[in-house]
Parts: structure tokens; sequence; C-alpha cells
């Protein structure tokens, strides 16, 4: 039998250290370079008005995004108070009384398909759903597009940090004669309680950006809003008629938004590493 | 191993020289007397199509400890688990027939498990404190069961607490999460919850074999303090803890109960070589 060199064997293992450290590299330097730029660009359209007043008619300067940030916000909150619940519990059932059964096996593969169904489909389905049968798009057409897109993040994460709990706190509590239910909710949530809260964080992060599903359901507008059952503004919407404007300072607005929302996400996201962290410690 | 096909239908294991072969039942499984609080009547138990139990048959005095031994993977904490039906939790494990608490046979679907549950507790082999403070994990269980004002779940708590011989060093740490207390801590506070909701019955399930041999002591005092008040079935590993601790012990092997008597006969005077061969260390 022929050995191997052991040198070639070095050289081999140097190369493909090098290579996948390239690749990570460049993927970190995109990340860096879109970041940069929306920085550069977004930090000077950012001022007091920005914040505080309502878009300039078109081809006039000043004005803000005061009515697009709150619309955004009021999206999102509604998105939550529909999607999380529902998710919570659709978790739930997946791990606590689905087990294996066709039904759950069934609910997972659909989870799996939603969360990989392209965001401006469930936008379409939305308008279907709610728009037409309304007559106009509205603040709750936007939240429950996006409540639709929450769902199987918040399902899964679900399901997969109370498969984390031992049996032995089921067993205990169980065991103590505590019903199933409260088990669950009482103690099982507390012992996963982080990584739950880390769930929900990066399904509000991940909704927060959305645009395509709001173009079908909330659209947008220049105005505040006095219902929940008209068109409302919000800041991704926003971006893309501005940046695709011929207007200067609508576009340095786009640059604005894109650095507010970028710094929203990451802030989440940031949320929720320190509270999976804290928890680890 | 399949046991459900390497186990003859007797319920007898038989050494392979048929030692026991003319022995009757009666003779090795023996009928203590006394105020039986529990008895196993022909109880089988499966995990799904594999059998792990056949026909146990025992009874288990009231006030009394038995301890449960027998070598790995005989079913000694399968028996145990059927008391308080926890099993129920998975599916494909069922239990067969009967086993009667105060007369009563608890594998009837009429009967309420939370219930059921209060009368028998529960301590695990690893502590399981729930994520909460040491207070509240006392109080967790009171609360599923009664109604009660705030100064009388602090009394009750305070009580548990000093029954499980843990008041002296816990009452100053009482809304410290109870996951910070030390393992053998844990454990106790683990028995405090349990005995809180005043139970008859209290299972454990090799209690001790996650935990330091003075923590371990502290644990078998603390049992035979509670000798008398409570019935409790405990499964050991460790044979000299069942020699010193319990009243009767139970030598399963194979899923079935090979031999159950007094602790002091059986380590002294085993009736069947099976058991004296665990007993000596000679397997198991």
């Amino acid at each position: 039998m022929r050995e191997r060199s052991p040198a070639r064997r070095k050289l081999t293992d140097l190369l493909v250290r090098i290579v996948s450290l390239l690749a990570a590299l460049f993927g970190l330097f995109i990340l860096g370079w879109i970041l940069y730029v929306i920085m550069a660009r977004g930090v000077g359209a950012i001022n007091w008005a920005f914040f505080t007043e309502l878009p300039a008619p078109p081809g006039m300067m000043g004005g803000g995004l005061a009515n697009a940030i709150v619309g955004t916000l009021l999206i999102t909150v509604l998105a939550s108070l529909i999607g999380i619940p529902l998710g919570l519990l659709t978790g739930v059932y997946l791990a606590e009384f689905g087990g294996q059964s066709r039904l759950a096996e069934a609910i997972r593969f659909c989870s799996n398909l939603l969360m990989g169904t392209p965001s401006i489909i469930v936008g379409v389905f939305v308008y279907g759903l709610i728009v037409v049968p309304l007559g106009d798009f509205s603040a709750w057409a936007g939240a429950v597009a996006l409540a639709i897109i929450m769902l199987p993040v918040v399902a899964r994460t679900t399901e997969e940090m109370l498969n984390l709990v031992p049996d032995s706190l089921r067993e205990a509590a169980l065991g103590l004669g505590t019903p199933r239910w409260k088990t669950t909710l009482q103690i099982l949530f507390r012992a996963a309680g982080s990584g739950l809260v880390t769930g929900i964080l990066l399904a509000v992060a991940r909704v927060s950006g959305e645009t395509a599903p709001l173009l079908f359901t909330s659209l947008n507008s220049p105005f505040w809003f006095e219902t929940l059952n008209e068109p409302i503004g919000n800041l991704t919407v926003t971006i893309f008629n501005y940046a695709m404007s011929p207007y200067a300072d609508w576009q340095a607005k786009a640059w604005g938004a894109s650095l507010l929302i970028t710094l929203g996400v990451l802030g989440a996201t940031l949320l929720a590493r320190t509270t999976l962290w804290m928890r680890r410690k | 191993m399949n046991i459900a096909t390497a186990v003859p239908k007797t319920g007898l294991a038989l050494s392979p020289d048929g030692d026991s072969m003319d022995r009757t039942h009666s003779d090795v499984i023996s009928r203590p007397r006394g105020e039986v609080k529990i008895s196993a009547r022909g109880l089988n138990f499966y995990y799904g199509n594999q059998q792990a139990l056949v026909n146990n048959d025992l009874d288990i005095l009231s006030g009394k400890v038995t301890a449960i031994i027998g070598p790995s993977g005989c079913g000694k904490s399968t028996h145990l688990r059927i008391y308080n039906r926890i099993f129920e939790l998975y599916k494909g494990q069922r239990a067969t027939g009967q086993l009667l608490l105060d007369g009563e046979n608890v594998l009837d679907s009429k009967v309420d498990v939370l219930e059921l549950r209060r009368r028998i507790g529960m301590i695990f082999q690893k502590p399981t404190p729930f994520p909460m403070s040491v207070f509240d994990n006392v109080a967790y269980g009171l609360k599923q069961h009664y109604l009660l004002p705030r100064s009388e779940m602090r009394d009750r708590v305070e009580e548990a607490l000093k029954a499980a011989a843990l008041w002296d060093e816990v009452n100053d740490k009482l809304d410290k999460p109870g996951t910070a207390l030390s393992g053998g801590q844990q454990q106790r506070l683990c028995i405090a919850r349990a005995i809180a909701v005043q139970p008859e019955v209290l299972l454990m399930d090799e209690p001790t074999s996650a935990i330091d041999p003075v923590a371990t002591a502290k644990i078998e005092d603390l049992i035979g303090a509670l000798r008398g008040r409570y019935t409790i079935v405990i499964v050991t590993h460790n044979m000299q803890q069942a020699a010193r601790i319990s009243d009767y012990t139970a030598f399963f092997y194979q899923g079935t109960i090979v031999e159950y008597g007094e602790t002091e006969t059986m380590f002294t005077k085993p009736k069947v070589k099976q058991t004296e061969d665990y007993i000596t260390g000679r397997f198991g």
C-alpha cells in the first residue's frame, strides 16, 4: 500500500482553509459595503423634520416621513398581535401535542413551505382575501400579510425551543398534578423564555423590512391615517417609490428611510442575540 | 432484548440451573402483613410492541419504605412510573393489569389523574427545580390543588421546607432561583415541593444517583424521617442504600419480580439464587 504524502495533505488542508476564509470574507465585505453606503448616504437625510413632518409634495424640498415611520411601527405591531399568539400556539401544538401525528407533520411541511414562499405572493393572496372584498387598501390588510409571514417563523422556533426543554421538567410538573396546558404555559414557557423571545424578535425584524406584501395591501400614503381601513404610509413602500422618483430630495429621503429600517432590524437582532446570550450565561 | 420472548409466562424468571423451579410463586413473592397501600396485580407494561414488565404482583405496605432493586433495564423505573401514570406522557407506552391504590384501580380511565398525582408524589433521578424562586417552587404545586390565602401559603411552604430538612439552609434565600441551589439542596427542594401538596405516597426514582455522597446521606436521613407519614417506594441502583433505608425490598429481573420480602431477610437469606447472585455482586 502506498502512503499518502503528508506534505500534500497539509497543502490541501491549507488550500481549503484559505478558500473558505475568502468566501466568508467576501460575504462579509458585501454586507459591510451595503451598510457603509446606506450609512454614508442615509445620514445626510436624517434630521428633526425627517421624524416630525409629513412628506413634501413632489419636487418640493423639505418635509419628512413622520407618517411612514408611525405607519410602519403600527403595521408591525398589529402584525405581531396577530402573528405571535398564533405562532406560539402552533409551536405549542407541534411540540407538545401533535408529536409525529399526520396532522402535525402536515403543519410542519406547510410551515416550511410558507417560510419559503416569496412574500409578494402573500401580498397578492391578502389582496384577494381582504383588499378586494373591502374595496380599499388598509393597515389591517398589511398587518395580516405580515402576520402570515411571521407565523411559520414563530411557530417553528417555538417548537424547537420547547423541544429543547428536557422531558424531566414536564414530568416534574405533571407529577405534581399540574394539568398539561398549565405545565406548558407556566413551566415550559418560562424555561424556554429567552429562546421564545429570540424567535419573536427575529420574526419581527424579518417582517419590518418587507415591501412586496405591503404594496398589495397597505399601499402607501403621504398623509396621516385616520382609520385602519385606509391606505397607510410606511417606510418600505416609501423607499420603493422615492428611490425610483426623479427628485434628488426624495432619493435622499429613501436613503434615510433605508438607514432607519436597517438600524431597526439591527437593533432587534442584537436584542435577540443578547437575550440568548444572557440565557446561556 | 425482547423480554416478551425471553421470559416465561409464569412471571417468574428462572435461573438457568433451575434453582427456583420447585419454588412456588407465594414462597418468593411474600405478601407482607400490615395495611396494604398499593398492590399491583398482574401488571404488564409495553413500550410499543415490546413488553417490559410481565405479570408483576406486589403489595406495598402503608407507611413503610419499599425498595426496588435490580440490574439496569430490568424494569424498576418502568414499574414505578405506572403508579402515578406519568408514562402516559409518551405515545406508545401502555400498562395492563391492575394497580390498586387503597383498593381502587388507578389504571381505570375514570380516575382523576390530577388528584392521583396529588396523592402520589414523585421525585426523579435528576433534581428538577422549576425556573422560579425557591418559594414559588414549593408554592407551585400547592396552588394547583388548594386555594389558600397568602399567609397560609407562606406557612405551608415553610412547613414543607422544614419537613424536607431544607428550611435552615434556604430561609434567607426564598426569593433566589431554585436552580441556584446545590444539587443536593435542589433534590430536597423537589421533595419539599412534593410533600407540600400532602400526598400519601412518595415515589423516588433513583433520587440520589446524581448527587454526591454527603448530600446522599442527608437525603437518606430525610427518607428515614419521612417513614411512617408517607408510604415511600424507592428505586435504587445502590444495594447498600436499599439495605440501609428500606423495610421491604423487591428484586426485579427482566421485567419480572423475582423475589420480594423483608429487606433484612432478603439481604441475609435470599430465597432465590438469582437474588443472591445480584446482591453479592456476581452480576448486575
